[in-house]
């Protein structure tokens, strides 16, 4: 999905934790997310530190999206 | 001849601990043969084995993959096996990863494997190099011609003492793997009958396919997020409470086109999550784990980005097609733009 969306010709930023799938399925700006079955929050932690997380995580996809790159590349 | 010492490597579904609860459970080792292994067991006959059977979640494989590599290689130098089987995965994506991280390991240490895929699996194209996967339907309803063909190929692997004939010819899937052979006919002679065929428009085969590389390059950045529409796009099947679409757990065959014009958060009540693929516990809990929307508010009210999009799109990734998925984001696609939307943020769970 994210190639179609890309070839598209919108800039997409995937945030996904099982990197080498990301990279398989050709996403060109990958974050390394923190798990699977919740891969924008920590369900060990309180609720606003999931939430600080999350801004962390999202924050780093927008500078993704600001950012030229020439290939695939995971912002960690 | 001795019969063949293998160990099986299943998940925790096939090897009948539980389902996606049990998805983060470390990898332990079983005396003989459980699921799938005992109708390995019966096909091998005389010829082969299952002794052991080493079980790992599928989280928890693909969230610790180099531990759990290091862990099987210390369990697969204790039992010395002569080979490994993993699965079959199907179209099952973590577990796909998993059984071609087992083969890696396998690999490293000169141990056979012979595992069973759905050639869109993510796992078959990254870890081909490292095991005869043979080729199944994408979901375990397959399991029943699957079982044979591995069994078959095993044997095969025996008899012929690991001197495999090509992959059409023995039943398994492309390694991606150049082999010297003697032809009939010299290259030239070979070549030029290829080109006659394909002058004459008649079916000719390829001795060296092309690899399918396709890559979509990266487009421009944004020139600043705070001017830009931004929409969510998962994969992890987030939808509204009671799934309205009926999207389905797996193999999803559509999508979904909600409005989030007026929601400041995803809640318990409001959303939840339809994918069957993860334990969705703590998606449920709180969607915004895999559907950041509440942070994205945030930033929009604080002029952080231009705005969020009043609808996100999601679907199940969960054994879908890849050409269903290349469908929905195409038509996804086309509607963002016509919408003025000017990035994506993709989340997978």
């Amino acid at each position: 999905m994210v190639k179609e969306i890309e070839r598209a010709g919108i800039p997409v930023v995937h945030i996904a934790t099982v990197i080498p799938i990301s990279k398989t399925v050709g996403a060109n700006r990958i974050i390394p997310a923190v798990a699977i079955p919740h891969p924008l929050g920590d369900p060990k932690l309180a609720k606003a530190k999931q939430k600080e997380i999350r801004k962390v995580l999202v924050e780093k996809a927008l500078d993704a999206l600001q950012t030229p790159i020439d290939t695939q590349t995971v912002f960690e | 001849m001795a019969k063949y010492k293998i160990v099986h490597y299943l998940n925790q579904f096939f090897g009948q601990i539980g389902g996606e609860e049990e998805a983060n459970i470390a990898p332990k080792v079983e005396d003989g043969s459980i699921g799938p292994g005992n109708a390995f067991n019966n096909a091998l006959g005389d010829k082969a084995e299952i002794v052991k059977t080493i079980i790992c979640g599928d989280s928890y494989f693909n969230e610790n993959k180099d531990e759990v590599q290091a862990a099987i290689k210390e369990k697969l130098n204790e039992i010395n096996p002569d080979m490994v089987i993993a699965g079959p995965a199907f179209n099952a994506g973590r577990y796909g990863m998993a059984c071609g991280g087992v083969a890696e390991v396998a690999y490293e240490l000169g141990i056979p494997v012979v595992s069973g895929i759905y050639p869109e699996n993510p796992g078959y194209d990254m870890y081909k190099q490292y095991a005869y996967f043979v080729e199944t339907s994408d979901s375990a309803a397959g399991m029943r011609s699957a079982l044979p063909n591995m069994a078959d190929l095993v044997k095969t692997y025996i008899e012929k003492e690991g001197e495999l004939g090509l992959p059409e010819e023995e039943g398994y899937l492309p390694r991606g793997i150049r082999k010297n052979i003697f032809a009939d006919q010299r290259g030239s002679k070979r070549a030029v009958e290829m080109l006659v065929a394909k002058l004459k428009d008649k079916d000719f085969k390829s001795e060296y396919p092309m690899p399918n590389f396709d890559r979509v390059d990266p487009v421009d950045p944004l020139e600043n997020v705070k001017d830009a529409k931004i929409a969510l796009v998962t994969s992890g099947g987030i939808v509204p409470k009671g799934n309205p679409d009926h999207i389905e757990s797996s193999s999803a065959s559509k999508y979904g086109k909600y409005s989030i014009d007026e929601i400041y958060e995803m809640t318990p009540e409001t959303h939840e999550t339809a994918h069957g693929g993860y334990d969705p516990v703590y998606a449920n809990e709180d969607p915004n784990c895999v559907l950041p929307v509440d942070v994205l508010r945030d930033m929009e009210n604080d002029g952080k980005i231009g705005k969020l999009h009043d609808y996100y799109y999601s679907t199940v990734g969960n054994g879908t097609s890849v050409a269903n998925a290349k469908a929905y984001a195409q038509e996804i696609a086309q509607e963002l733009q016509e919408d003025g939307v000017q990035a994506v943020i993709l989340t997978s769970t």
